[in-house]
């Protein structure tokens, strides 16, 4: 799974521009899908017939990622650049960034008294152009570029860029690898432009319309030097979300969730979350309402190049997925 | 000219009525059934018995403005804002009240009653009062009342190049726009659909695109030019004279690529000048239609606007001619029949 997540980790996927990863989706799973398809926002869909149950399931982990996106390219070949998602201006600064085509740049930042004058007008990418005319041959207004890619497997912690949410997806991969049948209809929905504002999982509920709906996603911990108290710990297994910014998970799912993971001995911890959403917020409010929940993996320093996670949590994560989507408790929700 | 016909009518969020009726007046002979829905949108079609792919366009019809929440004993006005209205340019505008359109002053204390921390900010809302000449409550009751809405007064006017000076460009270009697109013939089935309620967070399109559901969408709006100056280059957005504006991203949408991509093609075919929003800030009534049923593939087409959301904007001619040549090259050339289809 480790070398599946590093090939996930490594496809370039702003939101809106995600079709690079969804080919690396595709060529994992298509041995392991009865239909897959795109649909018009497009989200990448992987259907599995159950059986006998007329239960709908859709799980939900979206394959965009935050990234910026050029606006201006100064005579000097400076290229000033807007964020395309939850991009915090602290972790822009003097970090490598990649466009689609592999073009690499550097985030400079004009002179400031101090750093509380710190803003993304005042920062600019450098992609070593001599000026204007060579930049413009290599990047055009409207490209945008994400961190540059980078995995380092640190005994069985990950860190890489964009685990946030390739973990989420490596999750999903990994399980319909290896699941062998289910009673229940199953979507593996891989989403398209969450880190905007959950968008692409809301029109593919509607299209769906399940029954119950989980999204993968990662969640913040609260287990390094200082940090704000939080539960989630790095290593202590599978997050069951209880409720974030975006939504409260529906208590029989948490419930239920929490029931597979103690019966099959699969670690799992709470998560608490004070900010922060995942498409289970747009899934929740579509149509008339649809039981939605999130299983997290607990991911340190979200939204930076080098996001950690633990390796056990992935596997945990699988595990229970595993025992959510074959069980026959779901259809009692 | 139409555009300075809906430039100069008044038409804040839910009370669009004189913006639609003279859209109505305008098109009605032009187009295969016009009506009004439950919000208040007005939705016209053409050639919905052609194959291709049901192209939804989309322009809304208010403004931002103010609304009276209060008669006072002496008979002067307290008013919110409705939509986004920068404090600062309110302050001795003259402003039109209710659907009579009684005339009034925006008021405030006197520069020389001004405490010296009060003049070195602007003035607060709460500070500022619409004047309409009565003296008391009761003479004022006569001819205005709570839930009134105001426009600023603002003639539309052509200066001696091709800039315009007018109010509400922000969305009767797109109107306007529209109007003029209803008029030739589309190669596909095509929605004409003029929005209420857009400055008080997209409220008429969802209802438009679910009822319609149509398999692509264009908006059509006025957008913020900031190309002046005090501003560094690299955060104009758009800039004016230098065609319409396409959104790759905005605060609320992403473009679609392909429908995009089919835009630039139009333009660049029909040496069309065009230019890119570049800004993320900023979003209109494609964020909601998007994302409505199973999702709309969108893209907006934006006219270059100065001073928006303020009494006066500035726009270039050559720009709103360059768009409409878009616009309807678009709708009667370019979008072929399969190519974006569902």
């Amino acid at each position: 799974m480790i070398e599946m997540l590093e090939k996930l980790t490594g496809g370039f996927g702003p939101a809106g521009e995600e079709s690079i990863v969804k080919e690396i989706v595709k060529s994992e799973l298509e041995e392991h899908s009865d239909e897959m398809w795109e649909d018009k926002l497009g989200n990448l869909v992987i259907q599995r017939k159950g059986g006998d149950s007329e239960l709908k399931i859709m799980l939900a982990a979206h394959i965009d990622e935050i990234g910026l996106m050029i606006t201006h390219i100064e005579e000097e070949g400076f290229l000033r650049f807007t964020p395309v998602g939850g991009v915090k201006k602290k972790n822009v600064p003097h970090k490598s960034f990649v466009f689609s085509d592999g073009i690499k740049g550097t985030v400079g930042v004009e002179d400031l008294d101090n750093d509380d004058k710190l803003k993304f007008e005042k920062m600019y990418m450098d992609i070593g152009a001599e000026d204007k005319e060579e930049a413009e041959k290599l990047v055009s207004v409207g490209d945008t570029a994400v961190y540059a890619r980078n995995f380092v497997n640190a005994g069985g912690r990950i860190i890489a860029n964009s685990l946030d949410d390739r973990a989420g997806c490596a999750a999903l991969v990994k399980l319909m690898q290896g699941l062998k049948e289910s009673p229940h209809d199953l979507y593996c929905v891989f989403t398209v432009q969450e880190e905007v504002g959950c968008r692409g999982a809301k029109t593919a509920a509607y299209d769906i319309n399940p029954d119950i709906a989980l999204a993968v996603d990662v969640t913040a911990t609260g287990d390094t030097p200082e940090s704000r108290p939080r539960e989630m710990t790095l290593g202590e297994g599978a997050a069951i979300k209880v409720m974030d910014r975006g939504s409260i998970s529906h208590p029989q799912i948490k419930n239920l969730l929490e029931k597979l993971a103690k019966d099959a001995g699969i670690e799992y911890q709470f998560e608490v979350l004070e900010f922060g959403a995942t498409d289970a917020h747009s899934m929740q409010l579509t149509r008339g309402g649809v039981p939605s929940g999130t299983l997290s993996i607990p991911c340190r320093y979200i939204h930076t190049p080098h996001e950690m996670i633990d390796g056990n949590d992935l596997t945990s994560t699988v595990e229970l997925l595993e025992e959510f989507v074959s069980c026959e408790e779901i259809s009692e929700i | 000219m139409l555009l300075k016909k809906l430039s100069e009518a008044s038409g804040v969020a839910s009370r669009e009525n004189e913006v639609r009726e003279i859209i109505r007046d305008d098109i009605s002979d032009h187009v295969e059934d016009i009506y009004t829905d439950v919000m208040g949108n007005l939705i016209a079609c053409r050639s919905t018995e052609k194959s291709g792919p049901v192209t939804m366009l989309t322009a809304h019809m208010d403004e931002v403005g103010l609304m009276i929440t209060n008669i006072r004993k002496d008979g002067l006005l307290d008013f919110m804002k409705v939509g986004g209205i920068d404090k600062r340019i309110l302050v001795s505008k003259v402003v039109n009240v209710g659907s009579d359109g009684i005339k009034g002053v925006i008021g405030s204390k006197a520069i020389h009653l001004q405490k010296k921390s009060e003049r070195k900010k602007p003035i607060d809302i709460d500070n500022l009062y619409i004047d309409i000449g009565a003296t008391s409550r009761s003479e004022a009751k006569k001819v205005v009342n709570a839930g009134d809405t105001a426009v600023f007064e603002s003639g539309f006017e052509k200066l001696d190049n091709d800039m315009v000076l007018g109010k509400a460009f922000d969305d009767r270009t797109g109107c306007a726009l529209l109007t003029e697109a209803a008029k030739i013939e589309p190669r596909v089935p095509t929605y004409y659909v003029f929005t209420v309620q857009e400055e008080v967070g997209l409220r008429g399109a969802r209802q438009a695109a679910y009822s319609i559901d149509p398999d692509i969408s264009i908006v059509v709006e006025g957008t913020t030019a900031a190309d002046v100056p005090d501003n560094e280059e690299h955060r104009y957005s758009t800039s004016v004279g230098e065609g319409p504006a396409l959104t790759i991203r905005d605060r609320s949408l992403i473009s679609s690529r392909p429908l995009l991509q089919l835009l630039i093609e139009t333009a660049e075919r029909g040496n069309i000048p065009y230019q890119f929003r570049r800004t993320t800030a900023g979003g209109n009534d494609a964020g909601v239609i998007h994302l409505t049923r199973e999702g709309i593939p969108s893209a907006v087409i934006s006219v270059p606007c100065r001073y928006i959301h303020s009494p006066v904007a500035m726009m270039d001619l050559n720009d709103y001619n360059s768009s409409a040549d878009l616009l309807k090259k678009f709708i009667s050339e370019t979008i072929e029949e399969g190519k974006l289809n569902k």
